[in-house]
């Protein structure tokens, strides 16, 4: 199920929020009409925490994390950091890291075994992704843009990466996450998909301009769609992937 | 079944994506991740362009007005016409890049006229977009101000009144030629002659302050503005005139004899008032002959108190040197000197008429020092048989009046041959006449084609101005002659053009006949010094015909090519 949601006035929820299969993360909003699109979608199922990451907003730029843990950058508070301990389930590892490139979110890609990390990144802290998170670490390029957490947005099920990314890095990238991959854009033609769309295994939020083509893209992507029509839906998933992969 | 081993090539290495708005299949080369048909949907890169506008068109003379306010004839469907269209869309325009325009047929009384234009505009980051729309054009039909002016019987706006009040026509055919060189007639619409002068009508007032401008820069005038309220628009408050201009050339002319006031002359360096004009620029130049003394006189200063000439060139009378013993002060090309000179027999007075008891000798000085000779013709004014109006002359101190004042040297002998000239002068009023009066055309250029007594008194100073242009150096160099292509005779008994090509040097005899060469043997030969007698004059009305030496020819250097319109059109028709 794939939900469109905005950031005061904005689009780009990716760079206010962050999901994994375990929880989720929103930014402080003058108004809780974005929280509450989060609330109404996952409040039984995964805790949704309200917080700042350094004082900023921005958290889903600057985090990275799946369902084993969460890494913030070396700019995050103590108390922010407290409050995210209290808030999130104890399974979750919470790290904060001493790395030059801070904005985590942006040099990160990750589902829950596989992460995709920007090529600069230090050896100490490729370490700390992988024993934090407990994926495997791949330096990678999208389409020859470094910083993979922009470019693209993984799940378990599925991944949507740049427009550009030609059908052999497709082929090699789907071939290390070990999920189908395909190229696409959200917010009507906008290639920076890890702003525009956050997912776990069985939700998805995309901006508001984001078209119909796009959502049914992502959903037949990630597999979002309902069990009832579950039939249907895999044959034209199927045929798309083999298509677009 | 046979394995295939994947190899990515070239087309896939190429990632399709869904159009984000229609899910048709694209490329993602294209940035913007929409289908061009969505993209075009999308963004209009023709907006802020009208699609509509409006063409004025006078039914008169059927041009179209060009913004601002040009009237420009064009044909439908021309390149003229495309350019006027496009240029009402032309602020617009600017923001985008103008691929293609052409016309789409219209039936021509629809009075619409339409115009495919493709443009391209960049809209994203790298995507060019490329769109045709179609520009409607409606013709809307009026005056334009000329046909306006036209049709109402008002067809010029302002005028340039130039007079010189004096009885001769010379400062004029000189004023043509100085137009002519400069160009400064191109906005006449149309030249009249009246009593004194000359009329130019112009469609604009800025055209008549140009032209008054330009007469003022070359000879000394006086000019007075004025308008006539035609109509008025009490709403609006603008209001329509007709400007004249009245320019009033200083009767003064070369070669004019000049009494000053006593005042003035003792004002002016204390010149002698007994003066000869020597030079009209865009000031006087007077000459004092005695003394070799000059002085200015600028435009401004002349109509503070302005003084008439005594004697014109109509006045001045022939004489023979005598004698000429230059008496030292040199000043430019002017030499002072003592001369002796007597009437010229050829003149219609004998000398013993107008003897008074002398001897018909007279003593006089001259500036012409430098170019007299023994038994030279020299003009000159006669002042002791003279019998002047003039409140100046008779106040002047009579002793000191001399008997003869000398002008200019002249050379009778060879004016009287008729050589054809090698040269000759364009004309304004000629080029706008029919083609068909061309040969028998009254008068000079714009002046005496009232024909009568005026022509005639129209071709006698015509003559003179050209004798003046030969004689003059500066004052040919301010003119453009033109070569003249000379008839060849078939005739040529005497040999008389033969010879004027063939021999260049200007002296042997150039205006010799060719019988006298072939009698007198060593005669084609003998130096322009020797006195010749020309047997073959016919008319033996003077035998002592001579030579003169010194005669100014016009070097074929200074002539332009011949370029008028009438043989170019005779060139091109004999190529057809």
């Amino acid at each position: 199920m794939a939900v469109r949601t905005q950031f005061e006035n904005s689009t780009d929820i990716g760079v206010f929020s962050k999901l994994t299969n375990a929880y989720c993360l929103t930014a402080l909003a003058s108004s809780t009409n974005f929280y509450s699109v989060f609330e109404s979608e996952l409040s039984d199922v995964i805790p949704i925490v309200h917080t700042t990451i350094g004082g900023t907003r921005i958290v889903g730029r600057l985090t990275a994390g799946n369902r084993h843990g969460l890494l913030v950058p070396s700019t995050t508070t103590d108390q922010e950091l407290q409050h995210l301990r209290n808030s999130l389930p104890p399974s979750v590892a919470i790290q904060r890291i001493e790395e030059r490139l801070s904005a985590l979110g942006n040099v990160i890609a990750c589902n829950d075994y596989v992460a995709l990390v920007h090529p600069d990144i230090d050896r100490e802290t490729e370490e700390i992704i992988a024993d934090t998170l407990k994926v495997e670490v791949f330096r990678q390029t999208v389409a020859s843009n470094v910083l993979v957490g922009s470019y693209c947005a993984l799940s378990n099920q599925g991944g949507l990466v740049h427009p550009k990314t030609s059908r052999s890095e497709l082929d090699e990238l789907s071939s290390l996450l070990q999920v189908p991959l395909v190229a696409g854009t959200v917010n009507r033609g906008s290639e920076v998909i890890g702003a525009g769309l956050v997912v776990n295994d069985w939700c998805a939020f995309t901006g508001l301009d984001t078209t119909a083509t796009e959502i049914s893209v992502i959903e037949a992507t990630f597999r979002l769609q309902g069990q009832t029509s579950a039939a249907v839906i895999n044959e034209m998933r199927d045929s798309l992937i083999d298509h677009y992969a | 079944m046979v394995a295939m081993n994947y190899e990515p090539d070239a087309a896939g290495q190429e990632s399709y994506i869904l159009c984000a708005d229609c899910g048709t299949v694209i490329s993602s080369a294209n940035g913007a991740g929409l289908c061009v048909g969505c993209l075009r949907n999308t963004v209009d890169i023709t907006e802020g362009i009208p699609k509509e506008a409006t063409l004025n068109f006078c039914r008169g003379c059927e041009r179209f007005l060009s913004p601002p306010q040009t009237w420009v004839t064009a044909q439908p469907e021309s390149r003229e016409l495309l350019a006027i269209c496009l240029k009402k869309i032309a602020r617009p325009l600017m923001k985008v890049r103008l691929i293609d325009a052409s016309f789409i047929w219209t039936e021509p009384h629809s009075r619409r006229i339409k115009i495919k234009v493709t443009i391209q505009k960049e809209v994203l980051a790298n995507t060019v977009l490329q769109q045709t729309f179609e520009l409607l054009l409606v013709v809307h039909t009026g005056q334009c101000p000329q046909c306006t002016r036209l049709a109402a019987k008002n067809t010029w706006k302002a005028s340039v009144q130039v007079r010189q009040k004096v009885t001769h026509k010379r400062t004029f055919l000189w004023l043509e030629q100085l137009i002519l060189k400069h160009n400064a007639h191109k906005d006449t619409i149309n030249i009249n002659e009246k009593r004194d002068g000359l009329d130019f009508f112009y469609a604009e007032r800025n055209n008549a302050i140009k032209m008054v401008e330009f007469l003022a820069g070359v000879v000394p005038v006086r000019s007075k503005a004025s308008e006539q309220l035609i109509s008025s628009d009490t709403h609006s408050n603008t209001s329509n005139y007709k400007f004249t201009y009245s320019v009033e050339i200083v009767p003064v002319c070369k070669d004019d004899l000049v009494c000053l006031p006593k005042n003035q002359a003792r004002a002016w360096g204390n010149i002698s008032p007994l003066t000869i004009c020597s030079r009209v620029g865009n000031t006087v130049h007077l000459l004092d002959p005695m003394t070799l003394q000059q002085t200015d006189v600028t435009a401004p200063v002349y109509w503070r108190q302005p003084f008439d000439s005594l004697a014109t060139v109509t006045d001045l009378v022939e004489f023979i040197v005598l004698d000429v013993e230059p008496s030292g002060p040199v000043r430019g090309k002017y030499v002072l000197a003592d001369a002796q000179v007597t009437r010229s027999s050829s003149s219609n007075n004998n000398a013993d008429d107008d003897g008074m008891g002398d001897d018909g000798i007279f003593h006089t000085r001259t500036h012409l020092g430098g170019i007299l000779q023994p038994g030279d013709t020299v003009l000159g004014y006669h002042l002791t048989n003279a019998n002047f109006n003039n409140d100046a002359f008779e106040s002047f101190d009579q002793d000191r009046i001399p008997d003869v004042i000398l002008v200019k040297k002249t050379y009778p002998n060879r004016r009287k041959k008729s050589k054809p000239r090698n040269w000759k002068l364009r004309s304004i009023a000629k080029e706008a006449e029919d083609v068909t009066e061309g040969s028998n055309t009254l008068g000079r250029g714009a002046l005496g084609r009232k024909g009568g007594v005026d022509q005639r008194n129209v071709e006698r100073d015509y003559e003179l101005f050209l004798r003046d242009l030969e004689e003059d150096k500066e004052m040919r160099a301010a003119v453009n002659l033109y070569k003249a292509n000379q008839p060849q005779p078939e005739d040529d008994e005497d040999g008389d053009v033969g010879m004027d090509t063939g021999e260049s040097t200007k002296k042997s005899g150039s205006g010799m006949k060719g019988g006298k060469r072939r009698t007198g043997g060593a005669g084609g030969s003998a130096n322009g010094g020797a006195m010749q007698v020309d047997e073959d004059m016919g008319e033996g009305t003077d035998a002592d015909d001579e030579e003169e030496e010194d005669f100014p020819e016009i070097d074929i250097n200074e002539l332009l090519e011949h370029f008028e319109e009438m043989d170019m059109e005779d060139a091109a028709e004999e190529i057809q």
